[in-house]
């Protein structure tokens, strides 16, 4: 088993060169429930002249089994990933929890160096722009009152915390909200959500009641998964209707056009 | 399993997250004083460990010390046994629980022993000392107060570090007034004299002390207790016997390790800088009886399982259960044995095996606020899906042959493009169709109980790349 302390740092990597081509990682419920996040990835990534590919014959990263203890049955959607990525050194996935999944889980999954070099090569959007990029800010023009939240496995499995933060900080137009209890998880957990409803509702509810504490109307996360429990309990009471859920690339897209010009 | 099977099995049963008919895994309907106490408890461990700059590097030291203990338990374990039996105290080794209790009881028929006071341990939890005392004619008090009101209500401790944190001053007070006749009162100051006035008398009394042990370490043959309240002391030294409880992992290597842990221990523990007292004892005070029992009772299985090694690195500070965001909410018994919460989830199934405890490493959102805070960084979450791994292959709860056919089914749909989409197009077409049914079932309608759906956009997003595919490929 290989623990994330063998994982070298991802800061010891070499740095991305200019026009070396990305490969988009798009998770299965992004490409179909949120394919909107999907296509600001790629327009985000063009604007810093980015070759955007997208190998068509990707499926899953296999969370979902591997977190069910089901590794065996996760270890074929790995090796169908690792399949379709081989050829790519860089690849850039909208999700902290996906990223986080094929970094650090990869190898305790399956040890293999290849399947564990693959692994390394994923990096979670906003970390990619940020530490690859170095942008710092999108020019992106957003005149709402935002908070953050910002997913377990990308806080604390992958360490990503600044970028998405000093992205989102940096929007005209937006005022931010410090959200109370702000890295606690909201209970979302994947399977968790439904193997443990109860007590997922209920971590959910008191993010939601957070959220309100804010003062925000709008919540940003770089993890659209948190958001579809998040945002199915605010939708759920009248209360909180009005609070929306966005995916930090539509934001950091907003008033923005094609050629990158605000 | 030992003898002792039986007192455990009942317990379990009991427990919400062990049940295999409850919908979901367990329904929380938990006390608010426990989640505003371990919040707190939280709060100031976080306050306290941020002031000091070098935190990180304490924690990397101990964790790097007990993998060493750990890595070395056979010597250093004989090595303590010989330090300490040099200084007039009797070792005893005991393979589990039962084994264990025959021992105390042996010990207490030898010395003839009438009562018996109880300071602060876990182990003792394990071995359900108090049980078997009964049994065998003997009384025991518990000295600390946390473990004496759980006691006098006859339930089990919800914390390892803060036993009746679920309880406030005012049911204290009620249970008092029930229990021992006492005025009812809920003022802190009243309820403790009310506690010392009832103790005093069971330490001049007691024919045996039973402890636990923080850290016994093995250069010096010596015994480390770190409590806040006295009892410790007292239990220890009045009668003329004392039994120390240890499991073996609670070793350390050399008497000069013990600083840096007992800098770490209250500080993760109640995030204060240092408890009131620390107890060092070397071997048997003169006229008096030292018994040492190490016990093992599962920790051994821990060893068997070389990717789950860090799981006895635990110093029993409760930091993880704090800062766990399942724990706060459902509590300590759920999790239906001695050890709760993250770490109860990750050390359970190895002590009592996955045939009973198989769920425990279930009850997590895998968040890892756990990990965060753990003094000598046991790597939790990764503890949690390693066990689930074993969970689902080994005889257990969570063996389930439908759900391996159902993942075995969604590994086939997710191993090619094609096969994908047919997948997707069914959940698109049941998550429309979702709307228009009267009642969801199963993990449908644990979703939308509390939530909505997600609504189905246009067309997915490979259908859009296709399209519009040569504007991004080329720069």
């Amino acid at each position: 088993m290989i623990r994330m302390s063998q994982v070298a740092p991802r800061k010891d990597d070499p740095p991305y060169q200019p026009g070396e081509p990305v490969a988009l990682f798009i998770p299965c419920y992004i490409d179909q429930f949120y394919p909107r996040i999907a296509q600001a990835t790629a327009e985000l990534l063009k604007r810093y002249g980015v070759p955007v590919v997208y190998p068509t014959a990707q499926t899953c990263c296999g969370q979902p089994a591997f977190n069910s203890g089901y590794w065996e049955e996760a270890r074929r959607v790995i090796h169908h990933f690792c399949d379709v990525f081989e050829a790519h050194r860089w690849i850039v996935c909208p999700s902290g929890s996906c990223t986080a999944m094929c970094r650090v889980f990869f190898g305790h999954a399956d040890p293999d160096p290849r399947i564990v070099d693959i692994g390394r090569r994923v990096f979670e959007l906003t970390e990619f722009l940020h530490d690859m990029l170095g942008v710092t800010d999108t020019g992106a023009t957003f005149a709402r009152k935002c908070t953050m939240h910002i997913g377990c496995h990308g806080r604390r499995e992958l360490g990503v915390v600044e970028p998405p933060m000093r992205l989102l900080k940096s929007v005209r137009g937006l005022t931010y909200c410090e959200l109370p209890n702000m890295e606690e998880c909201c209970g979302f957990g994947g399977t968790f959500s439904v193997k443990m409803p109860g007590t997922s509702l209920a971590m959910g509810q008191t993010k939601a009641e957070d959220i309100v504490r804010s003062g925000a109307d709008v919540v940003v996360s770089n993890d659209i998964s948190c958001l579809m429990h998040i945002g199915g309990i605010l939708q759920k009471n009248p209360d909180t209707r009005h609070i929306e859920t966005i995916h930090i690339a539509e934001v950091l897209m907003s008033g923005v056009d094609d050629n990158g010009k605000a | 399993m030992s003898t002792e099977s039986s007192h455990h099995d009942s317990h379990l049963d009991g427990a919400e997250f062990l049940k295999s008919q409850t919908r979901g895994l367990y329904e929380p309907a938990a006390a608010k004083a426990l989640g505003e106490t371990t919040e707190r408890s939280s709060k100031h461990n976080r306050a306290v460990t941020g002031a000091i700059p070098y935190f990180e590097e304490w924690r990397q030291r101990a964790h790097d010390i007990k993998r060493y203990t750990i890595a070395n338990l056979d010597k250093l374990l004989v090595e303590f046994e010989q330090k300490i039996t040099a200084k007039g105290a009797t070792v005893l080794w005991a393979k589990d629980a039962a084994e264990a209790n025959r021992f105390v009881l042996e010990i207490a028929r030898e010395n003839g022993v009438k009562s018996v006071v109880k300071s602060k341990s876990m182990v003792s939890e394990e071995l359900e000392i108090n049980q078997a005392l009964a049994a065998a004619g003997i009384r025991a008090v518990e000295t600390d107060l946390g473990e004496w009101i759980v006691q006098l209500a006859g339930q089990r401790p919800v914390h390892i570090v803060t036993p009746a944190i679920h309880m406030s001053a005012a049911d204290v007070g009620r249970l008092f007034s029930e229990k021992l006749g006492e005025p009812y009162s809920e003022e802190h100051q009243k309820l403790t004299d009310i506690a010392r006035r009832h103790l005093r008398e069971e330490y001049l009394q007691a024919g045996m002390g039973i402890s636990g042990c923080n850290f016994a370490i093995a250069d010096t043959g010596t015994l480390a207790v770190i409590e806040n309240e006295g009892n410790a002391g007292l239990s220890t030294s009045t009668p003329p016997v004392h039994v120390a409880l240890i499991g073996i992992e609670k070793l350390l290597p050399r008497i000069c390790d013990l600083p840096l842990f007992v800098n770490l221990l209250p500080r993760s523990a109640t995030g204060v800088k240092l408890t009131s007292y620390t107890h060092l004892i070397h071997g048997a005070t003169p006229g008096q009886k030292l018994y040492v029992i190490l016990l093992d009772n599962g920790r051994t299985n821990v060893l068997k399982d070389p990717a789950a090694r860090s799981a006895l690195y635990c110093i029993r500070c409760g930091a993880c259960m704090n800062n766990c965001p399942v724990y706060r909410r459902v509590g300590g018994w759920a999790y239906g044995w001695v050890y709760p919460g993250p770490i109860g989830s990750i050390l359970t199934p190895h002590l009592l095996g996955m045939k009973k405890a198989g769920k425990l490493p279930f009850a997590s959102s895998l968040c890892g606020a756990c990990a965060e805070v753990c003094p000598v960084k046991i790597d939790i979450p990764h503890q949690l899906v390693h066990l689930r791994h074993r969970a689902v292959n080994e005889p257990s709860p969570m063996r389930s042959f439908s759900e391996r056919m159902t993942w075995a089914v969604w590994a086939w749909f997710m191993g090619g493009a094609l096969r994908y989409k047919l997948a997707m197009t069914g959940v698109r077409i049941g998550v429309r169709l979702s709307k228009f049914l009267p009642w969801h079932p199963g993990k449908l309608g644990a979703w939308t109980r509390g939530r909505t759906l997600p609504k189905v956009p246009g067309p997915d997003f490979r259908h859009w790349w296709r399209r519009n595919r040569k504007r991004y490929e080329s720069q």
